[in-house]
């Protein structure tokens, strides 16, 4: 089997509750720039129950192609009804590179596809390009162009590293949701959808849901806010975050925070930023008695504009911050606000 | 029940790295610790034993030295430790690693394999599912909690916004997060007993119906490319203003960007 039987850049398309998830378009939008790099196509893998009414939306992102697999037993997500249908595509399809979001779901499909197909699977990825491999000419060693490069971080943020997957095809990578751009999207597009159906058989391997709990949230996704005023540890008490709420309805922005507020039980999880958290690229960003662990860092930094207050003039976070202010936040909060009030009532 | 927690010795990353000149990781100088994801799960199957009596193995593939690991967990309370070492295994990607832990596994007896979400070194999530792949048999990963019950296991299984219980023959593999549980200390009894422990060492004729060509750095898929030092963008501006200029900055700041 050659590798160059291998054609077309695809990427799953993530839906829960038949609604497709924000990283199917990041993946189309990314997937389409290496389309270009390769003079292939896009195709968008839906997989779900009763979900091809779908396939119009991804093809308004960019889509050139949805293949559906719609059967009850992918209804909900579950790995092994999931991993039969990605796996069996992939194997009558051949894409040469194939993308999954680095979600709770991705980062448990992917590698069980990855081990059923054998081919590499680079995880997390925050960077993709289409390049030579080797990067430069190793004397004595081939280089192969049109390579999937994969950037990654590792090592808790401190490091980056380039990955290639030279000999095995697809060559897969699970990208973090809120890097990649999605396209603008073109309304009334119309899918080119093609269903396939590999067949369902329950074995061992199929998992019994007992119960599906969802968690209450009645607020806005801190991936999705273009302001996010982010508060940490030095803000002190779950009461004093007030200051921050005021400030972010103030700008209108949204409350988000770093890990040790999730950590002392000051905020829930979802709003936490950081590795171990939310990758989020709002316009503004505040950091607000965050200190700024490389595992907050790594999980704001392309943020357009980085605002940091801070008491302590050595925390780490000024090293990425466009504009750093040494000072005490409960001073400097409230007179910010009513100054940002001001002017936003003076437009 | 017999438990097989495979777990992995990785530095400490909360200090940071250091690096050789050459640009590559300076391991050496850098304290290892148990991969706290794998701790958890560790501590959720020495819970289990607690509770229904379960034999618990540990299992992990390092150099030499991540015997220390082994014997941690024995002094937290594991039975056996099991380390794979060889060179023939060094350098491999997820895929090799999986297949290396897959192909010990293969000759040791489990109801239940545990292994960690991530490791916090590569941060891939990706062995236990690929390992569970191998064996066939089935995989709940992100556990936030678990218990037995028959020849079944009940488990919370995390998802962004909310989680499902699931229900899963065993034998079967469970990934487990670090909010499964606190874990417990070494007790003086458990590092006596983990001096005295034989660890059992095997090396690549040890590992069960896997090919050489799926081993190591030669058996893995990915290859590195490029690593680096992370580039940051550089800082901006810091100020020492009293609270009112302070504010003044800021607002200013933002209505020269056209934020406000």
């Amino acid at each position: 089997m050659g590798l160059e039987e291998y054609k077309g850049v695809y990427v799953f398309a993530q839906q829960v509750d038949n609604v497709i998830n924000s990283i199917a378009f990041e993946l189309i939008g990314k997937g389409k720039d290496l389309a270009e790099a390769l003079g292939t196509q896009v195709t968008a893998v839906l997989l779900g129950s009763n979900v091809k009414n779908l396939a119009d939306e991804l093809a308004e992102y960019g889509a050139d192609k949805v293949i559906v697999v719609d059967d009850p037993e992918l209804k909900e997500y579950r790995t092994e009804p999931y991993a039969h249908a990605l796996s069996s595509v992939i194997e009558k399809y051949k894409p040469e590179i194939m993308l999954v979001g680095a979600t709770a779901i991705g980062r448990d499909l992917g590698p069980r596809v990855s081990a059923r197909i054998h081919t590499g699977l680079t995880a997390d990825c925050t960077q993709l390009e289409i390049g030579d491999f080797p990067i430069n000419p190793v004397p004595g060693k081939e280089t192969k162009h049109n390579q999937l490069l994969m950037t990654r971080p590792a090592f808790g943020g401190n490091t980056i590293a380039t990955i290639a997957c030279p000999d095995f095809r697809p060559q897969m990578a699970t990208v973090r949701p809120g890097v990649m751009q999605k396209r603008e999207r073109q309304e009334g597009v119309k899918a080119n959808v093609e269903e396939f159906n590999p067949g369902f058989t329950p074995d061992n391997k199929y998992v019994e849901i007992l119960e599906i709990v969802k968690a209450v949230t009645d607020t806005v996704d801190i991936m999705d806010a273009k302001i996010l005023v982010s508060g940490g540890r030095g803000v002190g008490s779950p009461e004093n975050f007030k200051l921050l709420e005021d400030l972010a309805e103030a700008i209108g922005g949204t409350v988000s925070c770093s890990r040790a507020v999730v950590d002392a039980g000051w905020k829930p999880k979802d709003l936490q930023v950081g590795q171990t958290g939310k990758t989020v690229r709002p316009h503004v960003y505040f950091a607000i008695g965050i200190s700024g662990a490389i595992q907050h860092i790594a999980g704001m930094e392309e943020s357009d504009i980085i605002v940091a207050i801070n008491k302590d003039e050595t925390a780490p976070i000024f090293s990425v911050a466009d504009y750093g202010v040494v000072g005490d936040l409960n001073k400097i909060l409230p007179v910010l606000t009513e100054q940002i009030k001001a002017a936003r009532a003076a437009n | 029940m017999k438990i097989v927690v495979c777990i992995k010795q990785v530095p400490d990353t909360k200090g940071g790295v250091k690096f050789n000149p050459d640009g590559t990781l300076d391991r050496a100088s850098m304290m290892t610790i148990m991969n706290p994801d794998d701790k958890a799960g560790l501590e959720a199957a020495l819970r289990l034993k607690d509770e229904y009596g379960a034999e618990v193995t540990v299992l992990t593939m390092g150099l030499p030295k991540a015997e220390e690991v082994l014997r941690e967990a024995i002094a937290m309370g594991a039975d056996k430790g099991v380390l794979v070492t060889d060179r023939v295994l060094g350098g491999a990607d997820t895929w090799a690693t999986s297949q290396t832990l897959a192909g010990a596994l293969r000759n040791m007896e489990y109801d239940l394999i545990i292994t960690g979400r991530q490791a916090i070194d590569g941060d891939t999530a990706q062995v236990g599912p690929q390992i569970s792949e191998h064996l066939n048999i089935p995989v709940i990963s992100y556990a936030q909690n678990l218990k037995v019950e028959g020849d079944s296991v009940i488990v919370e299984r995390q998802f962004d916004d909310r989680y499902h219980v699931l229900k899963a023959k065993m034998p079967c593999l469970i990934t487990a997060l670090a909010e499964l549980n606190e874990p417990r200390y070494m007790t003086p009894g458990g590092i006596f007993d983990a001096y005295k422990a034989e660890i059992t060492v095997w090396g690549r004729a040890d590992l069960k119906d896997v090919e050489d060509s799926n081993l190591g750095l030669k058996g893995s898929p990915t290859q590195i490319a490029k690593a680096s030092d992370k580039v940051r963008k550089g800082s901006g501006e810091v100020v020492t203003l009293d609270p009112a200029e302070a504010a003044s900055y800021i607002t200013g700041k933002l209505k020269e960007k056209h934020v406000i």
